[in-house]
């Protein structure tokens, strides 16, 4: 039987998809105004960030007003929930997005520049798990969601290794160690771009199975 | 700890129906237990059967046991007059006596002749405490209960089981003709008495059983499908069939 309230929480799917969407084209953008040094696409991400932040208000109320009038149990519950903190993990890597904009700015406004290959390819890591760790939620992939679980340490290994990269690279050229800086942070906010899909992927797996797998080392003991 | 009552693959028939299939569980000591389903899953029988209610149905028989104490009350040498006293009854309809107030409270004492050092003031008094009217009713204690308010009326059906020192009180939708206001004051009457008795009650208000039970049952079909805390039921239930009910997805 489907019920109205089937309705509205495939709008909250939606909004959550949409919003995803959005943020996971922050990331592609921000990183190709850096690697193509192209500065005017820059502004195409405070754009897709007003809209983001639009949403995530509209997804808060939406879930609120559901919390209220559905008074919703089990399932609906723990989606409703979940999609809560899911909106604001994506708000946070819209604003992660945000922060390698404003980097990637400081950094294409020097003449001295380095084909940091590293950087894309942790890029198109983050995304793939921004758009995996939301359809992970979509389709309640519990599998897909544990396999994020995994990709993240492979994130955090690539962000050690641009660390290593770069610091031997301010050693050889101090002259532009506030270059190799600014790539640093973004290699920062690439990683923690891939924090907020595991989280995303904690909750899908707290949707779907109703078990909180998040600081599990607390319980292990017991 | 052992349960307050234990059922044990418990069977009941009206006739040729089975309207109880095969029930096992325990129901917890000074606690609050709801059972929850569609209408005419059994549990208003399960309810009743609890205080042999239903055996003046014709045609009814049943299997199992209901372990209260330590006795089988579904045994035929059950004393009922004692089952009951022990296994007090509200239904969803307050149903006073056309007495005063006074009596109604009164009247279980006089029928079951118990013998108490307390004077039937002093019962009366306490009674009323119990469900909290007495500092609304002690100036009229010879008034009609008939003239109060559903909600009083309600907790005055509560306050008449309490003389012959019941342990467990079975209820029946305590609340479906009562307003949310009043329906609010009995739930809280509820977390206050099961400080001193078990408490059972069919609702079909799932929120209800989610604000006010300790543990909740969920009944299909004869069947106790699943029994669970009710912050499990409510949140993760363990069976397709509960969470479809509670989510309203049922057909």
């Amino acid at each position: 039987m489907e019920r109205q309230f089937d309705k509205e929480l495939n709008e909250l799917r939606e909004m959550l998809s949409y919003m995803a969407s959005l943020v996971e084209n922050m990331i592609d953008t921000a990183v190709k105004a850096l690697m193509e040094r192209k500065p005017e696409i820059l502004g195409e991400i405070f754009n897709a960030e007003t809209e983001v932040n639009k949403k995530h208000i509209e997804v808060d109320e939406l879930c609120l007003r559901l919390l209220a009038l559905r008074q919703p149990a089990a399932m609906d519950l723990r989606f409703i929930t979940s999609a809560m903190k899911i909106n604001s993990e994506l708000e946070r890597i819209g604003d992660q997005a945000v922060n390698i904009s404003q980097n990637t700015a400081n950094l294409i406004q020097q003449a001295f520049f380095t084909k940091f290959t590293i950087i894309p390819q942790m890029t198109e890591v983050a995304k793939v798990m921004v758009k995996d760790s939301i359809k992970a939620f979509i389709t309640r992939d519990i599998e897909l969601a544990k396999n994020i679980l995994l990709r993240d340490n492979e994130l955090d290994k690539q962000k050690k290794e641009v660390f290593r990269k770069l610091i031997n690279s301010i050693i050889e050229d101090p002259a532009h160690a506030e270059y190799f800086i600014d790539l640093l942070l973004i290699s920062r906010n690439l990683e923690k771009i891939g924090d907020h899909t595991t989280n995303i992927s904690e909750d899908v797996i707290f949707m779907v199975l109703g078990q909180d797998i998040r600081h599990h080392h607390l319980f292990d003991k017991a | 700890m052992m349960p307050k009552i234990q059922i044990k693959n418990l069977n009941l028939w009206y006739g040729k129906f089975q309207a109880l299939i095969d029930v096992n569980t325990g129901i917890e000591e000074k606690k609050i237990t709801s059972i929850i389903g569609p209408s005419g899953c059994g549990k208003s029988t399960l309810l009743r059967v609890l205080n042999r209610m239903n055996d003046l149905i014709e045609g009814i028989k049943t299997s199992g046991e209901i372990i209260i104490g330590k006795e089988n009350i579904l045994l035929p040498g059950t004393d009922l007059i004692k089952l009951r006293k022990n296994v007090g009854m509200v239904f969803q309809r307050p149903n006073p006596f056309p007495l005063s107030i006074r009596k109604n409270i009164t009247f279980g004492l006089e029928i079951h002749s118990a013998r108490s050092k307390d004077t039937l003031d002093e019962i009366i008094e306490n009674s009323l405490k119990s469900v909290l009217l007495w500092d609304d009713l002690k100036d009229k204690l010879n008034s009609s209960a008939l003239e109060l308010t559903l909600e009083q009326q309600q907790r005055l059906c509560v306050a008449r089981l309490l003389p012959v020192k019941p342990e467990i009180l079975l209820m029946d939708e305590p609340c479906s003709s009562l307003d949310p206001i009043a329906t609010g004051r009995i739930e809280e009457l509820m977390f206050e008495l099961k400080k001193n008795y078990t408490i059972v009650i069919v609702t079909h208000n799932m929120q209800q059983a989610a604000r006010v039970s300790d543990d909740t049952g969920f009944m299909l079909l004869g069947k106790l499908v699943e029994f669970n805390k009710t912050e499990k039921i409510f949140t993760n239930p363990e069976k397709k069939e509960t969470e479809d009910y509670i989510t309203g997805r049922f057909g």
